[in-house]
């Protein structure tokens, strides 16, 4: 039943949005503007780093506990988004086998550092990602990205694929029911029956956009969707914005995890 | 196949990014000079439509194993390619959110790879020129599988290409591409046997609607194809020249002006308790017994590598013990925050 989860999925992650709590309240811009800060700055370590990269964990941590995220889902769906990182990164050790480390007698090739860095980094992009969809609705980083001066008809684009996609959703999972239903095993699933549910779906596509037009004609459309703006730049982005930026920016320049292993050690 | 953000630097995810908005803006210029209200619930619905077809999954003939729809090519035909690029971009860019399909600095990249490809080489220069003297359902086969397959191998190579220029796996390059592209090879020619059949079952149940999107929705008679042409080959060489600009200006491996900005190596010259500490564990580090820089084509990783020993703790004994002990206390710190956070929170409510 991949299709349902799929679909359920999708849904959860819609209503986790909507939820009231310090960082739902904050201004979509300034979350999709510390995401992408976040992101640029994990991915910008240069490839053996693993231990300059652990600090940056506490940026997802806090958005998990600030905004009250249930960690489990969100780790589930970390696990089974595509693994592409995976595949790739797990050359690395077969490519690179010169000694980088010896630790208590154990050597460490470079290709098993740089593949750790990639998982690490692999697992902090993927969920701040995620965290920002879940604290953020997504007409939101829509009205977002319209602000940054994204081309308007890429955003009534994506205002309308959101707005359809619950609804296509719910109808090819009727279809996909009922082809479960009429077939047996591996029945049903050829290419041939697949063209034909895809097709039939198409038609109804284009015929439901066609009602939709029409019923946007008679409510006065004229090109450009309108939406209303209950969001704004308050003090609280500011903080946020500035702590935020500061402390990956400090992160990314220091040695947080030498330093406090050197002070560990110094006071023990 | 979705590129993944942990495979990139920054000076890439940005090039493909910049180059993609470039194509998002540009295709809303063209859809926006001959507008068309009805056009824009129909992209819109069909961008839902492509998603939900690929939620249902098939199975690929021969193999057993399922495999789904990717549809660049499908948008291509039934909308032209300006308005078949953004519905792909935007479809794109909600499996990047919800889906978290690569993650989001990639997305740039992921556009490029799964929009350009199909929308704007292989439906004008393949699929177009081979249907346009006359529509029989075999010439729709012929042409969806050889641009399916065109399309899919560019995109794969594109991933190679900028995995390679990201300069973060070790796989060579040769290796790579034949990892890559054999496998694209066979889900290209899924991907154009679903879009023949899916075009020839609209075509035989109800024609008009191909014909009066196609007739009304392509380049516009003033852009001959040689023009897209000219125009995709003048971007491809202001990315490449772009890349090579960076690549030269910092010989570390296209480390954009960000690693210069945030370099660790450059900016603790300034601050004296940090430099004097990392200076120190640079000496240490420069008689370390069996550390050997990597020569040749992986130079770039290599001096890399020579920067990045400074932060990472030594084979000697007592930098290593910090070194793990620092990470242990740091993500220990960072699982009382958020567990603490979470206490009080429990409280309150």
């Amino acid at each position: 039943m991949r299709f349902d989860n799929a679909y359920f999925n999708l849904g959860y992650l819609d209503t986790l949005s909507y939820r009231d709590t310090i960082i739902h309240r904050l201004d979509p811009r300034t979350k999709l503007m510390a995401t992408l800060f976040f992101i640029v700055t994990v991915v910008s370590f240069p490839m053996y780093e693993v231990s300059g990269l652990l600090p940056f964990l506490l940026f997802p941590v806090l958005l998990f506990s600030l905004a009250d995220i249930p960690v489990k889902f969100i780790m589930k769906k970390v696990l089974l988004v595509s693994t592409f990182a995976f595949f790739i990164g797990i050359f690395n050790p077969v490519f690179d086998r010169q000694a980088m480390y010896v630790f208590y007698g154990v050597t460490v090739s470079g290709g098993w550092v740089s593949f750790l860095s990639i998982m690490i980094k692999f697992f902090l992009t993927i969920t701040s990602a995620l965290l920002l969809i879940a604290t953020t609705s997504f007409p939101g980083i829509c009205r977002a990205l319209q602000k940054f001066g994204i081309p308007d008809i890429f955003i009534s684009q994506l205002l309308f694929l959101y707005r359809y996609i619950f609804v296509l959703a719910e109808e090819a999972m009727k279809v996909v029911r009922a082809r479960d239903i009429r077939s047996f095993g591996k029945r049903g699933k050829e290419m041939t029956a697949f063209t034909g549910i895809v097709g039939t779906l198409f038609l109804r596509t284009v015929e439901r956009a066609e009602r939709i037009y029409q019923a946007m004609l008679s409510r006065g459309f004229s090109g450009a969707l309108h939406t209303a703006k209950p969001y704004g730049f308050t003090g609280a982005d500011a903080v946020f914005l500035t702590i935020t930026v500061t402390v990956l920016y400090l992160l990314r320049v220091h040695d947080v995890v030498g330093a406090m292993g050197r002070l560990s050690i110094s006071i023990f | 196949m979705h590129m993944a953000d942990a495979l990139l630097s920054p000076a890439v995810g940005a090039t493909f990014w910049a180059a993609s908005l470039g194509a998002i803006a540009y295709c809303s210029k063209k859809l926006k000079e001959n507008p068309d209200d009805k056009l824009i619930p129909m992209m819109g619905v069909l961008g839902a439509f492509i998603f939900a077809a690929q939620m249902i999954n098939f199975t690929i003939p021969g193999t057993g194993s399922s495999g789904h729809l990717g549809g660049g090519m499908i948008l291509a035909i039934i909308l032209g390619p300006y308005a078949a690029f953004i519905v792909m971009a935007s479809v794109l860019t909600v499996q990047a959110l919800f889906f978290a399909d690569g993650g989001l600095l990639a997305l740039g990249c992921n556009i490029w790879n799964l929009g350009i490809y199909p929308c704007f080489i292989a439906y004008p220069l393949i699929y177009k020129p081979l249907t346009k003297a006359g529509n029989t359902s075999k010439r729709i086969v012929v042409a969806a599988l050889i641009s399916g397959v065109v399309a899919l191998q560019l995109g794969a190579f594109s991933v190679v290409i900028e995995t390679m220029l990201s300069g973060r796996s070790e796989l060579p390059f040769n290796t790579f591409v034949l990892l890559m592209q054999p496998v694209h090879l066979a889900i290209g020619l899924v991907e154009g046997f679903v879009t023949a059949g899916v075009i020839n079952f609209v075509r035989a149940a109800r024609p008009e609607i191909l014909e009066s999107v196609t007739s009304s929705r392509q380049l516009s008679p003033d852009v001959s194809i040689r023009k897209v042409f000219v125009g995709l080959l003048v971007v491809a060489v202001l990315t490449g020249g772009a890349l090579s600009w960076f690549a030269s200006a910092n010989p570390d491996g296209l480390e954009w002006s960000i690693e210069k900005v945030f370099g660790r190596p450059e900016l603790p010259e300034q601050e004296t308790g940090i430099a004097h500490v990392l200076k120190n564990i640079q000496g240490k580090t420069a008689f370390l017994p069996d550390y050997n820089f990597k020569t040749g084509e992986k130079k770039a990783g290599g001096q890399e590598s020579g920067k990045d020993e400074k932060t990472w703790p030594s084979a000697e004994p007592g930098t290593s013990v910090s070194g793990v002990l620092g990470s242990a206390l740091v993500l220990g710190l960072i699982f009382l925050i958020g567990f603490g956070i979470r206490v009080v929170r429990k409280n309150k409510t």
